[in-house]
């Protein structure tokens, strides 16, 4: 019966019409996987790194990823905001403070070559000349590296810098080795625990132990986990639902508070909620007209109630800030009451200001915290006769843009990461437009000071921009760590810019 | 000969073929010049984006003349154009490594995903479209129908959410999400499948449920049918024996239409289930301003539309002698 073949076969072939297409994709599993098992961990975390070279490609993403687990840097910072020993395992300063003495720890690179101080002095002085990223400026102030002996290196600072040794617990402090660089984009070699076995874009790192990393000639203590999983979750239920549903061990920072209460709920995990870096801004505009007079700053500072946005925004975690300086700072104090909620008294001062009524635009970053915060802060200043108009701007393209290179706006809420980002009020030309004479020179007597001074002039940097109302620190962004119970050695804080593996381990085991 | 035919006054297949095919090229290549603009008016610049916070100007202008962005859009084009052409799809800004081979990795899954779940919707419809149009007056057929209807309402993210909420989330018996390789572990490749090409298909799957309804509907009150049926064959027999190939070319049709819907669908279905598809890596790039991974990425849908456009139009010839011609 033709007929009956044909009708068959008509429908077959519309059923396999998107089939063969699909075998192509067969040449999608060429990448190494590693299985699951208990010595496996799945970390879900959310910003993927596009590649593995932090030299040149800026953002969180790969340091988050790499550092302190597949680079090591001299010196750490641990989570309390201390610095302590890392490649280095002691280091001399000298009287005049210009002259650090490091006394380097046996190590060796995953590609097999050992760790020696010429690679202190290759690594710091490729951060001068090779690396594109403006983290890099953190390293001018060294003016020569000397290799005194295969563990001993000597930096020689151009004058004495309090900021330079913190600098080195970041990316610029890492250390690589000259036959390693070769395609560090895509082939990292590090002293670290770890070695990046594969990656798969768009979804997983995978990191093993490096096999170098501790030898019965030089036994260092191994990490828990033999092999770690860093899967990316650019959508913060689908990283909820991966943890609920098995598929990762620890969400490395909860994206959405909200859900936070069903994780403390469940006794399957447990919940960390600490500090980071992170202090969510909202941005005035100090070269710009009204913006540039310091009344009406006071005034839209006082006209915010920053307990009440912190609790609408992001679910009452966090913690309230009152300057440019996280409490994991050494030179933190509470300043978040500088500034009470106080709608008459902003009202008298935006009169004061010859200011019945404002109109200001609002040009914030297009991500949940950025935009929630945004429509607390039209409602409140309403309430004063401001009006906001909110315009959310695609991030970081756009914001990246508008914001912060042309200084086009007259309000922005973003978070800024980057350790002791204080500093960037001493920058005129940052998009902040605040130029002061005193903030600056403090600035930079606090760098080259004795290490009390350094602290109480960082102090007196921090109290100037709280009573200028240079920005409103809206609050510091929490750290929520979520782990299955078993998972052991997590922080809650969030210091360095690293997401430590060193020392997570699964309970019972050592 | 049918009237049909006389009026188009005749002509091979492979002609009406080779124009189709003539009319394909001209498509894809208007394509490339409309995604080359595009990108080129987006606002925010790669160079600025690749350098993050703190860069200064003129690093910013250097690697902007690394990029190639300062010369001008005509030599730029051409330069992408051509090097397309060959295969090349230019290297990217953001992860320094070819594109081609990206997209090859990416496109993979996007067609898993995006075949799985056209296999889902025909598996719904075809049978329910067909117990539907041959039960339309008794309640089951009635039942079919309005279910298709509520089907057709929800979006596909929403089925996707509420899945994983119940099958993963509840149950634990599929993943939430995350792709494996179907050549490192079959089984757990198909497993992870399953939601994503369910949520897919099933919304899909109700559309096409009720054209094959009225497909079928539309053949059954044909002659030949009735004549079927009075030659005393049962109703499911004659629509197999004499109407399905009738009632398959409308639905070839929208199957078409739908699996551009699908490609489009699978966009929004990767990010809820987190699979490393065209689709992720086409939001990716926006956000990154990697303008040639995004060129080439759209592209490539664009063309993979354009040609099952075309594949429809060669399968309708096929199909229906009647239409070789017109």
């Amino acid at each position: 019966m033709a007929t009956r073949r044909s009708a068959l076969s008509a429908l077959v072939s519309a059923t396999v019409l998107a089939a063969p297409l699909a075998l192509a994709g067969c040449t999608a599993g060429s990448t190494a996987m590693v299985g699951a098992g208990p010595s496996t961990l799945a970390v879900g975390l959310t910003a993927e790194p596009q590649n593995f070279d932090f030299t040149t490609t800026d953002g969180a993403a790969i340091p988050q990823a790499l550092l302190y687990n597949v680079y090591e840097t001299l010196v750490k910072v641990d989570s309390d905001g201390e610095i302590t020993a890392g490649l280095a395992e002691s280091w001399d300063v000298s009287d005049d403070r210009t002259v650090y003495d490091f006394h380097l720890r046996e190590a060796t690179f995953s590609n097999g070559e050992p760790f020696t101080a010429s690679d202190v002095k290759f690594s710091i002085e490729r951060v001068q000349q090779d690396w594109t990223i403006s983290l890099k400026s953190g390293m001018d102030v060294v003016e020569r590296v000397e290799v005194v002996g295969d563990h001993h290196a000597r930096v020689v600072l151009r004058r004495p810098s309090n900021s330079w040794l913190r600098a080195m617990t970041t990316r610029i402090g890492a250390m690589f080795d000259p036959a390693g660089v070769a395609d560090l984009a895509n082939d990292p070699v590090g002293t670290g625990p770890y070695d990046v076995a594969s990656r798969r874009r768009g979804d997983s790192v995978v990191l093993t132990r490096n096999a170098e990393y501790s030898t019965p000639e030089n036994p260092r203590p191994r990490p828990g986990y033999r092999t770690v999983v860093l899967k990316y979750y650019a959508d913060a239920t689908a990283l909820n639902n991966a943890l609920l549903s098995g598929g990762i061990d620890v969400i490395s920072g909860v994206t959405a508070p909200d859900s936070v209460p069903q994780f403390e709920a469940d006794n399957r995990f447990r919940v960390l909620q600490g500090t980071t870096n992170g202090e969510v801004v909202l941005a005035y505009n100090n070269r710009r007209a009204p913006l540039d007079d310091v009344r009406v700053r006071k005034a839209l500072t006082y006209a915010i109630d920053r307990k009440a946005l912190l609790e609408a925004a992001w679910g009452g975690r966090g913690k309230l800030i009152g300057s440019m300086v996280p409490p994991t700072d050494p030179w933190f104090e509470d300043l978040s009451g500088a500034y009470p909620y106080d709608p008459d008294r902003a009202r008298r001062l935006l009169r004061e200001a010859g200011h019945e009524s404002l109109r200001l635009d609002l040009r914030v970053a297009n991500l949940p915290y950025a935009v929630s915060s945004a429509q607390v802060i039209a409602s409140h200043l309403k309430k004063v006769g401001v009006t906001v108009d909110i315009e959310p701007l695609d991030f970081p393209a756009v914001w990246l843009q508008q914001v912060f290179t042309d200084a086009d706006y007259d309000m922005s809420i973003v978070q800024h990461v980057e350790p002791q980002d204080i500093t960037t009020f001493g920058d005129p030309g940052f998009y902040w437009g605040y130029d002061s004479d005193r903030v600056q020179r403090l600035l930079t007597e606090a760098d080259t000071a004795p290490p009390r001074e350094y602290i109480a002039d960082m102090r007196k940097v921090a109290r100037t921009l709280s009573d200028a109302a240079a920005a409103n620190w809206l609050f510091l962004f929490p750290n929520i760590v979520v782990a299955k119970k078993e998972v052991r050695g997590l922080h809650a804080n969030q210091v360095s810019e690293s997401f430590d593996l060193t020392g997570l381990r699964r309970q019972g085991t050592s | 000969m049918t009237a049909a035919e006389r009026v188009a006054g005749g002509g091979s297949p492979a002609v009406a073929i080779a124009r189709r095919f003539g009319i394909l090229v001209v498509s894809v290549a208007v394509a490339s010049v409309v995604v080359f603009a595009f990108m080129a008016v987006l606002p925010g610049d790669p160079a600025q984006v690749a350098l993050g916070v703190n860069a200064t100007p003129e690093l910013v202008e250097r690697t902007r003349q690394e990029f190639g962005l300062d010369r001008p859009l005509v030599a730029q084009y051409l330069d992408w154009v051509g090097g397309v052409l060959t295969g090349d799809f230019g290297t990217s800004y953001v992860t320094k490594e070819a594109i081609g081979p990206q997209l090859l990795d990416r496109l993979g899954v996007t067609l898993w995903l995006v075949g799985a779940g056209m296999l889902v919707a025909l598996l719904i419809a075809v049978p329910t479209g067909i117990v539907a149009a041959v039960r339309h007056r008794r309640p089951s057929g009635v039942v079919v129908s309005a279910a298709s209807q509520v089907g057709v309402a929800v979006p596909a993210f929403l089925a996707a959410i509420i899945l994983v909420q119940v099958f993963a989330v509840q149950l634990g018996w599929l993943p939430s999400g995350g792709w494996t390789p179907p050549a490192y572990d079959a089984g757990a490749w198909l497993r992870g499948l399953i939601l994503p090409a369910v949520s897919l298909g099933l919304v899909q799957g109700a559309v096409l449920t009720r054209y094959v309804r009225s497909a079928v509907l539309d053949v059954q009150r044909e002659d030949f049918l009735r004549t079927a049926r009075a030659k005393g064959l049962r109703p499911y027999p004659a629509l197999v024996r004499h109407g399905l190939r009738n009632a398959a070319v409308p639905v070839v049709t929208v199957l078409g239409v739908q699996l551009a819907t699908l490609l489009v669908g699978a966009v929004v279905i990767e990010r809820v289930f987190v699979l490393p598809g065209l689709g992720s890596m086409l939001l990716d790039s926006v956000a990154a301003r990697d303008l040639l991974a995004v060129q080439g990425i759209v592209l490539v849908l664009v063309v993979g539309v354009l040609l099952v456009n075309f594949l429809v139009d060669v399968l309708y010839t096929v199909l229906d002698p009647r239409l070789r011609r017109s």
